[in-house]
């Protein structure tokens, strides 16, 4: 008698359980579905509107601009950098040879200036206007060093564009360029950078990255028409869920499957009670 | 995805719907007549013992082809070790031998559908019923020599599949952890197979290389090149030798568990930044270039061996010989001291 009654208390609770896990399925998928939906985003090709516009688009004239560049450095920069912008050690390198491709890719993107100078730089809203950025600019540009590099997406093929950044980029930027971490540092992902923020970083290398400089202009295009397609990427198996790679995949993946075991166990273990 | 989602909801109403309601016990039998029931022979209780051939037969058949794949993984391993295939194989060996066990104990296997409430057996009646029943039951089963065979010779090789990967650490199957295809004069290239020159390896980035006409695929073939200042490298003299101008290569392969070192950390600013580091993305195993690839964190044991180059009559990178140091992974938390 005792036995029956436990027998049957079991499939019980497997029931419940199995449509908990049906349930909670569902609530995931669902979810999944509502997340997918494509953000707005303002436009698809070179995004960040900036593209193919190197180099300062301020109306003042270049004296007044630099002038403008040397008080705003002198304010904001030359704590770390210097008041010569030779450096200071321990603190802040040389900018002299940086170049406006430097000052523009770390000061646009809002990762200089920084809190403190061992701080990882990382990509926030600058507290510069665009006018303050346009002088800062121009002001460590005219030290010397690589101009503000001009990126014509629409020359890149994006298929190029994706052999290379798995041979180059993926290894620290994910495939998709999610970003993740290496020992010592976070590592950005790319949707918000723009065509010249990619071309500029291949350049300079910036914080821990590596420099790319074998890299041709179409290559350079092509790289950046990839990082910026990375921003709404095709999802050919369907799901994304948020394009990071196996470890989501796995646990969907267990638990679809353990919802299947479950109920597999259910059918094989079923006993007949009459 | 809508319908995955509505068959979802749907089967979990249905698990909810029939979940069955506790039944009331039913009532307890008189103990006169459990008595009764109990004196009669075992031939009484209904008991169905009827072989089932057509069941037997999809048994043993269902055994004979997971003894098969499991052969087939076997031969699979040692003439043509294609990883899906492999995996095809063994799981369809294993899930094989599953399916024919569950399909054993379903249809096979008489199924006694008495529901006796029995007590404890305290006397030699009882006993004996319990004998006969459990005797009975084997005579349900014919064909039991064939059905036996198969199920012999599907674990038998199942386990023969599962033990047959021992065989790579023997010479015999699989030589790559001695062969390398990088020889003394041997030239490195690029990706599109362009000999390298040193001035090509520009300070801060990291060049992936091969040897000339080799098969890329192996586990040798892929080196990192960098460029540090010669100054600067702290290991012997002979390695500093064989980094002409600071140009150094190392393997591309993590020792922990073979991923690709893809990562170069590289500060743009080294007072404010970490180091020059060569790093795994797998499990972080960070190699120090400056150190001979000395392990400076994560699970790796042994440094990443060394590539030692030369420059040639033509102003090219050549391997001055073979690693320094054996590349590839190595498992089971081996150390190896100093660098």
């Amino acid at each position: 008698m005792r036995r029956g009654a436990r027998r049957r208390r079991l499939p019980r609770r497997v029931r419940v359980w199995a449509a908990l896990l049906c349930g909670v399925l569902a609530g995931t998928l669902l979810l999944g579905q509502l997340a997918s939906r494509p953000a707005p985003v303002a436009a698809q090709d070179g995004g960040g509107g900036r593209e193919g516009v190197p180099g300062v688009t301020s109306a003042l004239p270049r004296a007044a601009l630099l002038a403008e560049g040397r008080r705003l450095f002198a304010a904001g920069c030359s704590s770390c950098h210097g008041d010569d912008a030779r450096g200071i050690a321990g603190a802040g390198p040389s900018l002299r040879g940086a170049g406006a491709a430097a000052a523009d890719f770390y000061l646009r993107t809002g990762r200089m200036p920084l809190d403190a100078p061992d701080d990882e730089p990382r990509r926030k809203e600058s507290p510069y206007s665009e006018r303050q950025i346009d002088a800062l600019v121009a002001y460590v540009g005219s030290f010397g060093g690589p101009p503000v590099p001009a990126v014509r997406t629409s020359r890149g093929s994006l298929a190029l564009g994706f052999r290379l950044f798995q041979e180059n980029c993926a290894g620290c930027h994910q495939v998709v360029a999610r970003g993740g971490i290496t020992t010592g540092a976070w590592i950005p992902g790319l949707q918000q950078a723009s065509p010249v923020d990619v071309a500029e970083a291949l350049a300079i290398g910036p914080y821990v990255m590596p420099r790319f400089t074998r890299l041709t202009p179409v290559e350079v295009a092509a790289l950046a028409r990839y990082v910026t397609w990375t921003r709404q990427p095709d999802d050919p198996g369907g799901w994304g869920i948020g394009h990071i790679g196996p470890v989501p995949e796995g646990m969907v993946a267990w638990l679809l499957a353990g919802a299947a075991l479950i109920l597999t166990i259910r059918l094989i273990g079923e006993r007949t009670s009459e | 995805m809508r319908a995955l989602q509505v068959a979802l909801a749907w089967i979990g109403l249905r698990l909810l719907r029939r979940l069955p309601r506790r039944r009331p016990r039913p009532p307890r039998e008189p103990v006169e007549a459990q008595r009764r029931r109990r004196a009669q022979p075992p031939e009484a209780l209904s008991f169905e013992a009827e072989p089932h051939r057509g069941s037997e037969l999809l048994v043993a058949a269902l055994l004979l082809a997971a003894a098969l794949a499991a052969a087939a993984f076997v031969v699979f391993y040692v003439v043509w070790p294609d990883t899906q295939l492999l995996g095809l194989c063994l799981g369809g060996a294993v899930l094989l031998a599953g399916v024919a066990c569950a399909l054993a104990g379903k249809r096979v296997v008489p199924q006694e559908t008495a529901a006796e409430p029995y007590e404890e057996l305290h006397d030699e009646r009882a006993v004996d019923d319990v004998g006969a029943i459990v005797r009975e039951a084997g005579e349900g089963v014919s064909r039991r020599r064939l059905l036996a065979g198969a199920a012999g010779l599907a674990g038998t090789t199942i386990g023969v599949a599962a033990a047959v990967p021992l065989a790579s650490l023997g010479p015999g199957v699989d030589d790559r952890v001695a062969g390398t295809p990088w020889r003394r004069g041997r030239r490195v290239v690029d990706g599109d197979g362009r000999p390298l020159r040193p001035e090509q390896i520009e300070p801060g980035s990291a060049v992936l290389a091969y040897p000339e006409g080799a098969d890329r695929d192996t586990l040798e073939a892929p080196v990192t090149l960098l460029r540090l200042d010669p100054d600067t490298l702290d290991m012997p003299a002979a390695r500093r030798a064989a980094a002409p101008g600071g140009v150094i290569a190392y393997s591309r392969i993590c020792t922990h568990a073979a991923c690709a070192v893809s990562m170069y950390r590289h500060p743009l600013s080294p007072a404010t930044a970490p180091d020059d580091a060569l790093v795994c993305p797998c499990h972080f195993s960070t190699f120090d270039p400056r150190r001979g690839g000395k392990v400076v964190f994560g699970p790796a044991g042994r440094p990443l061996p060394q590539l030692p180059l030369q420059v040639n009559g033509d102003g090219e990178l050549v391997a001055a010989g073979g690693f320094i140091g054996a590349v590839g992974p190595t498992y089971g938390g081996s150390r190896e001291q100093g660098s």
